[in-house]
Formats: C-alpha cells, sequence, structure tokens
C-alpha cells in the first residue's frame, strides 16, 4: 500500500488528511511564485498599497467562495450565488434609497435574502431532488429577473463615505481611513473572521462533519439514518448566506448596483474553489485552499496590468490555473 | 463445444466444459450462481472469447469474433435483461443495423410488411409498427426472439426468459418454443425453475464452479438428482448443528406482510434476541430488497413491524436507526462506507447526535470511542486518522460493524456479510458474528453461499421469487434448502 506518510505519528490525533495539507501547501507554494513573479518583473507591483489592492479585489469573491465552497464538498454546486448576490444587494438598495429603511436593517435584509435564495435551493436539490446544476440554474435566472423587477430596473447607489445616513459603511466593509494616514483594510479583516468561522464550522461542528458525509458518500450516510434531506439544506443556505455577504462587500467596493447583473461572478468563486483543491465529486475541500485560490486569481488581476497585459488577460491566466490545478490535484489522488 | 476454459484475472471461470446440443432440442443449463453458465453461453454467443477448446458447428470449427459475427452463423442469445430501444418500434428494433433503404430514405413500409410477416409465423398479435416501450415485458421478449429468429437463427439461448413473464405470458413463450423446435432451432434454456424445465426439456446439463458435472435425459431423472449435481461440491465449513438460541428467548422483531414492489410479497418472520436468523435463497429472490424495505431504505407499501413488542413505523433508515437496527450492506463502498473519510469519521457516522455538543463535535471522545472498537474488533489499521479507502475488506467491515456498535443497535442486518473478504478474513467475520450473538444482539444474515448460511444461522428462512418459501432448523442439508430456493409460490 502506498499510504508510508499517511500514518506516521498515531499520538497526536487529529483529523485531518495529510495529503490535502500537501495539497493545500502546494497551492499556497504557487500563490507565493505568482507574487514573487509579478514583484520582479511588474512595476511598482511590490508595497503595501498593491498589497491592499490584491485583497480588496479578493473581499466580495472571497465571501462567495467561501460559502460555495460548503456546497462543493457537500458533492453540489451553486450556479446561483453571482446574481443572488447582486439581488440581495438591489434588495437592500431598494429597501434604503426607495423605501426609507434605516441602512443598518436594510444590511440584514440583504444577509436574510440571500439565505431564502440558498434555503430554495436546498429545498429543490435535497427535497425534491433536483439535479442541484438545474436547480441552481433556475435560481440563478429567477434572481436575475426578481433584482430587475423590484429595482423596476433603476441603478442603486449605495452611501458614499460623505453621506450621513450609513456614511460608515464604508469604513466597516471596506477601508477605515485613520488621521495618521495609514489604511486599515476592515474588508479584508472581516473576510478574515469569516474564514476562521467558516473552518471552524467545516472542521469542529456537525455540520462541516456531515457535509463531508455527504459529500464522500450521500447514500451510506443516508442508510447511517442521517437526515441527509436536512443536511443537504445548509450548504446552500450557507452559500446563500455568503452571497448575500458577498452582495454587501461588492455595493460597499462598488457603490452602484445594477439591476439583472452577476451572472459570472459565481464561477470566479467556484473556479477558487478548485483551485484550492476541492474535488469535484465531493467530499473534499477547504476553505483555507479556496481563499488561497481566491487570492491567486486576484494578484494576476492586480499584476497583469502591471506589466502593461490588459486585466482581461486574468481570465485567460485564471483559466489556465483552474484546468493546471486540476490535473495535479488529480495526478496526486492516482498515486493514492 | 469441447474443453472450453476462461480465465478473467485472478478467476478461473470456465475449466475445460463441454456441452452440445441438437437440432431441435431443447437443452436445459442448470447450476447455481457463478457456476459459469452466463460465461459459457457468452462464448458461444461472440461476447467473450475462449481461452483454450473448440466450437464446432454443423460439423465445422468455428472462431466467434463478436456477437454480430455468431449471428450470422445463426446463433443468437436473448439476455435476461432485455436489449431493446423502447422509444423505436417493433419493426425497427427487429431490423436494427439491417435497415431496408428506399433511396436515401428509410422504408419504414418494407421492414413493417418483414417484420408482420415474422410475428404472424409464430402466431403473434404484436403491431409491428407500435412503440417496444408500450409493451408488456412478455411481449418485449417475445420481439426479442422474433429478431433472433429473423436472423435465421439455428441455435437460440435464452437466459432465464421466464424470470419478469406472468403464467400466461410463459405458456405462450412455451408455444413458441414448440414451434421453433419444430423448424428445427435448437435451443439452450438457462433456468432455476424445476418445474419448467420439466415441461419444455430434452436434455439438462449441470454445471458448478465452472466445471461440467454432467447431463440427463429430463424424461428419465428427479428433481433431487438435478440439485444433487448442482450442490455437490464440497463442504468447507462446518454447518451449525444445532441452534444456540434458546426456544424461550424474547422476540425482539417482528414483520408482518411487508410488501415492497415486486420483490417483497407478503414477507412475515420474528428474530429472537441472540438468535442468528439466516436468509437464504438465489439471487433475485426478494432477501436484499426485504432487508432494505425493513430498515427504510426503499418504500414498503404495507406490512406492520413490531420492535420489543411494540409496533413501530420505519419509513426511512432514520426510523430504523432510531429503534436499535443497523443495516450492514451487501455493498460496502456504495452503501455502508464514505471511503474518502476516516476510520473514525466512519465510526461514529450513524451517532454523531451523540457525540456533538451545542455548537462542536466531541472530537475527543469520538477519538476514543473509535480507538475502543478498533481494539475490541481487532481492526487492523495504522491509526483512526487512516481513510478507509485504504483497508483490507475484512477490515472495511469491521469499521462498519463499530458504526453499528457505537450507535447501540440491537437488530444488525448482515447482507452478504463476507462478500470480497478473503478466506482468513471470512472466519473471523463468523467468529465476530457468533460473539456479536452471544452478547444478545439479534442479527440476521443474508447469503447467497450456502455453507456460509448454514455454518451461521439458528434458523434459516428461504425465499423464492419474493416470497417465503419455507423455514428450516438449524442442521438442515444444502439439498433441503435449495428445493425450497426453487419452490415457486
Amino acid at each position: 500500500m502506498s499510504v508510508g506518510n499517511n500514518v506516521g505519528s498515531g499520538a497526536a490525533v487529529k483529523i485531518k488528511s495529510p495529503k490535502k495539507v500537501s495539497q493545500r501547501l502546494l497551492t499556497f507554494a504557487a500563490l507565493l511564485v505568482i507574487y514573487i513573479f509579478f514583484c520582479f518583473f511588474g512595476r511598482n507591483f511590490f508595497g503595501y498599497e498593491t498589497a491592499l489592492n490584491i485583497l480588496d479585489a479578493s473581499v466580495y469573491i472571497g465571501f462567495a467562495a467561501i460559502g460555495v465552497t460548503f456546497v462543493i464538498i457537500s458533492g453540489g454546486i451553486d450556479l446561483s450565488l453571482g446574481t443572488v448576490q447582486m439581488c440581495s444587494a438591489m434588495v437592500g438598495g431598494v429597501l434604503f434609497r426607495k423605501l426609507g429603511m434605516p441602512f443598518g436593517l436594510a444590511l440584514v435584509f440583504i444577509l436574510i435574502t440571500g439565505t431564502m435564495f440558498g434555503l430554495f435551493n436546498g429545498f429543490l436539490i435535497a427535497k425534491l431532488k433536483l439535479p442541484a446544476f438545474i436547480a441552481t440554474l433556475g435560481t440563478m435566472m429567477i434572481a436575475i429577473g426578481l433584482s430587475s423587477v423590484i429595482s423596476n430596473v433603476q441603478t442603486y447607489n449605495f452611501p458614499a463615505r460623505t453621506e450621513v445616513a450609513g456614511g460608515w459603511f464604508k469604513d466597516v466593509f471596506s477601508k477605515l481611513q485613520l488621521d495618521n494616514g495609514w489604511t486599515i483594510p476592515t474588508g479584508a479583516i472581516l473576510l478574515l473572521v469569516v474564514l476562521l468561522l467558516a473552518n471552524v464550522v467545516l472542521t469542529k461542528t456537525k455540520i462541516g462533519r456531515y457535509t463531508y458525509a455527504i459529500g464522500s458518500n450521500e447514500e451510506a450516510a443516508r442508510l447511517s439514518g442521517v437526515n441527509t434531506v436536512l443536511w443537504k439544506t445548509v450548504p446552500y443556505a450557507i452559500s446563500g448566506f455568503c452571497a448575500g455577504l458577498a452582495g454587501i462587500s461588492y455595493a460597499c467596493t462598488y457603490t452602484t448596483v445594477l439591476p439583472g447583473s452577476g451572472s459570472g461572478m459565481e464561477l470566479d468563486a467556484i473556479a477558487a474553489t478548485y483551485i484550492g483543491g476541492a474535488s469535484t465529486t465531493g467530499g473534499s475541500g477547504s476553505v483555507f485552499g479556496t481563499i488561497i485560490g481566491v487570492f491567486i486569481m486576484s494578484c494576476l488581476r492586480v499584476g497583469l496590468p502591471s506589466m502593461d497585459l490588459q486585466p482581461h488577460y486574468q481570465k485567460l491566466m485564471t483559466g489556465i490555473v483552474v484546468i493546471v490545478a486540476v490535473l495535479i490535484d488529480m495526478s496526486q489522488q492516482k498515486k493514492h | 463445444m469441447t474443453g472450453i476454459s476462461k480465465s478473467f484475472p485472478g478467476v478461473k471461470a470456465l475449466k475445460k466444459v463441454s456441452f452440445d446440443l441438437n437440432e431441435g432440442e431443447v437443452h436445459a443449463l442448470m447450476g447455481e450462481n457463478g457456476a459459469g453458465k452466463s460465461t459459457l453461453m457468452k462464448i458461444l454467443s461472440g461476447i467473450y472469447t475462449r481461452d483454450e477448446g473448440d466450437i464446432i458447428y454443423n460439423g465445422e470449427s468455428i472462431h466467434l469474433k463478436s456477437t454480430r459475427d455468431a449471428q450470422g452463423k445463426g446463433i443468437c442469445m436473448i439476455h435476461q435483461e432485455l436489449q431493446m430501444m423502447t422509444h423505436l418500434t417493433v419493426a425497427e428494433n427487429i431490423f436494427i443495423g439491417r435497415e431496408k433503404m428506399h433511396g436515401i430514405f428509410l422504408d419504414e413500409k418494407a421492414i413493417n410488411t418483414m417484420a408482420k410477416n415474422l410475428l404472424y409465423k409464430l402466431g403473434l398479435d404484436i403491431d409491428p409498427t407500435e412503440l417496444v416501450g408500450n409493451l408488456t415485458v412478455g411481449k418485449q421478449q417475445m420481439v426479442e426472439i422474433v429478431k433472433a429468429i429473423s436472423f435465421e437463427s439455428k441455435v437460440l439461448i435464452l437466459d432465464e426468459p421466464t424470470a419478469a413473464l406472468s403464467d400466461a405470458e410463459i405458456a405462450a413463450l412455451f408455444r413458441v418454443m414448440h414451434d421453433l423446435k419444430a423448424q428445427g432451432v435448437g435451443m439452450i434454456y438457462i433456468s432455476h425453475r424445476l418445474d419448467e424445465i420439466k415441461q419444455i426439456t430434452d436434455r439438462v446439463s449441470v454445471m458448478r464452479d465452472g466445471e461440467y458435472v454432467g447431463t440427463l435425459i429430463t424424461e428419465e431423472c428427479t428433481d433431487d438428482q438435478i440439485v444433487n449435481m448442482m450442490v455437490g461440491r464440497t463442504i468447507f465449513e462446518e454447518p451449525k448443528a444445532v441452534s444456540n438460541c434458546p426456544p424461550g428467548a424474547p422476540v425482539v422483531l417482528e414483520v408482518e406482510g411487508m410488501n415492497a414492489g415486486k420483490m417483497v410479497r407478503d414477507v412475515s418472520f420474528n428474530l429472537r434476541k441472540g438468535e442468528i436468523l439466516g436468509f437464504a435463497g438465489l439471487m433475485g429472490a426478494g432477501r436484499t430488497e426485504t432487508a432494505r424495505a425493513l430498515f427504510g431504505a426503499d418504500i414498503k407499501t404495507s406490512g406492520k413491524i413490531k420492535v420489543n413488542g411494540k409496533p413501530v413505523i420505519i419509513n426511512k433508515p432514520q426510523d430504523a436507526v432510531n429503534v436499535g437496527i443497523g443495516y450492514l450492506s451487501e455493498d460496502r463502498k456504495r452503501y455502508g462506507l464514505a471511503l474518502g473519510l476516516s476510520v473514525s469519521e466512519n465510526s461514529v457516522m450513524a451517532n454523531y447526535n451523540a457525540f456533538s455538543g451545542v455548537l462542536f463535535v466531541k472530537q475527543g471522545q469520538i477519538n476514543k470511542i473509535s480507538e475502543k472498537y478498533v481494539d475490541k474488533l481487532e481492526t487492523k489499521t495504522p491509526s483512526i486518522r487512516q481513510l478507509v479507502r485504504n483497508l483490507s475488506g475484512g477490515n472495511q467491515q469491521k469499521v462498519v460493524i463499530a458504526k453499528w456498535l457505537i450507535r447501540d443497535s440491537q437488530i444488525l442486518i448482515f447482507d452478504e456479510p463476507t462478500r470480497g473478504i478473503d478466506v482468513g478474513a471470512k472466519s473471523e467475520i463468523y467468529k465476530l458474528i457468533y460473539e456479536l450473538a452471544d452478547e444478545g444482539k439479534s442479527i440476521i444474515v443474508i447469503s447467497s453461499e450456502l455453507p456460509e448460511v448454514l455454518r451461521l444461522a439458528d434458523r434459516i428462512i428461504v425465499m423464492c421469487e419474493g416470497h417465503i418459501t419455507g423455514e428450516l432448523p438449524a442442521g438442515s442439508t444444502q439439498e433441503e434448502v435449495m428445493i425450497l430456493a426453487h419452490k415457486r409460490i
């Protein structure tokens, strides 16, 4: 058997497969290589400012990617999170601007909207047994339509720094400018908090265990008496909630929310998850891996222009990275 | 066919088997599951190629490269699972691959007329333009036969053709077979049903463990003779002579009038504390289906279940697990284990509720109990962190057993407990099952290996076609079980 290094010290008992750790290290090394490459060859790439830019570009995709990681580990897919993200943001914008709801409360409703969409997906997939691809494709379109309907095809703006109502928005969800000139990336800090929280949920709670179990072998879990309808719904609800968070973060970074937008954004999040080592058939993956995947993509987005390449080269490069990452993952699987 | 041998990686499926068929004869081929009947017939119909031996057809040695090749020579096999395109018409199915053309277009009219003639010749009332999907299984089978005849077949192999047919359809099939016989077609008839063999065949050949055992003239032989030839293998394991379960032990499980689909029909039985109840029968007798229905894995249409005398409702596996039933599937890898997860994660999969606080899982306790059962069951694993994928079959089975013991299940259903497990590990699993029964667990063992059932069971229930056909005490013989396993109700 080729288990060799897999066995190792039986003393410190911790449930973590060493294989996945090395996979994550590999992804992390790839991120470092890409970063260092741009430091050498990009103009003005190295520095706090650029690092902040990379973080900035990572935040909203990061939230969405953390959410969809749960779904992908459970063996499903969520194509709806891009448009759900924008539709949830739109709900918040309409409540705040048109109906005059207090801004803080409007933000809560953004999260509720996202979660509701997630529960709807979960209901279709776990209860009505619709294939995840079809169910979330449908929800994706519903979310596009709904955001146009409720906004009456109007663009909505979120509060700028100068606004009285909700002026704190950017301070909390994007960046806080200190009087001494320093910038604190509050958005990135929030992402870090959510990341750590998500990791705890995934590794230390029943939710996480059942997510892995269902992704690994749903039928075996069902025959073990696990309520698979409930526990298969939960990852979609988490994904929806995170899409809501992503919506808030997007609105904060870009201020303007367009009706009927968001399609395509889910693919960035899903790609990050696969770069981070999640298996296409479910049962494996981690939120740390996913976040590294997000950073790799942001690094390319910020780095390529510094080499006088258009930003749209980022998509091209990301595509290559996804394919290479999954190929490496597969060749590692084969060794076992 | 003389001296035919065939090996698959790791198994010698056929060992110098000989078989012959005369013109206009119906020749039965019998044997237990895995005896090599299907392999032999697949060689004759061109699906497999032989390693050794000779096929002599009309006095000429032949080599069949494909089913098409065999069909061209007039040898056709009708498989148990019908291979029909249900969205095409009867005529289209018969002439698929041999379509008649009218310029660049298909000549539907021509094939419909040809199909009509063929159907008429066999006296069948089937419309050639009907979609095959709209026909009953019996009629679909007739269409398969007509298709075979359309190749001018001289040899027809029928693999358990009556398995899915009603009595009226069987009668119709036999009528058609008589007609074909009169036309000089030779037929090889694979079936487990002794009554049908008596009715329709001229000779019976029996195979066992990949070897040819012998041939009898149907008119001159008895059922017992055939069954003896089928089970004559030497028994390595000592069968249990008497029940270890005291007659006064309380009944823990009662099943009454359970029905589920076609394979579970009016099944009633009970199980006592500390008893090992064996379920015997041929493949497809409905034993696994009974277990799955009882466990709530499949939907039941009716039936009452009592656990410890109290009526319970089991609609899903969760319900069964909650009343203390554990099911160890015949296919561990698909239904029993999450292969990509560790020994400890699989061990507590049925029981996270007990090992989870309000927020977090209690990893310390999980590790402790997993370790405990690794020791108790002597599971060979380098650590409880090891992925189950990397364990051997016997040790994987032990992880599944640990899962149900940790859940404190009182009733354990073992479905083919030693499938895919090597001989050494087998006796270990047997020992474990004995010990569990001694500790007071109640056990159901489903097995297709008769010696296994005879060795383990305190009482044996035999099923055939979804019905329970009888119950035997410990110490019964293979012959007694086989007769019940072939009995139709």
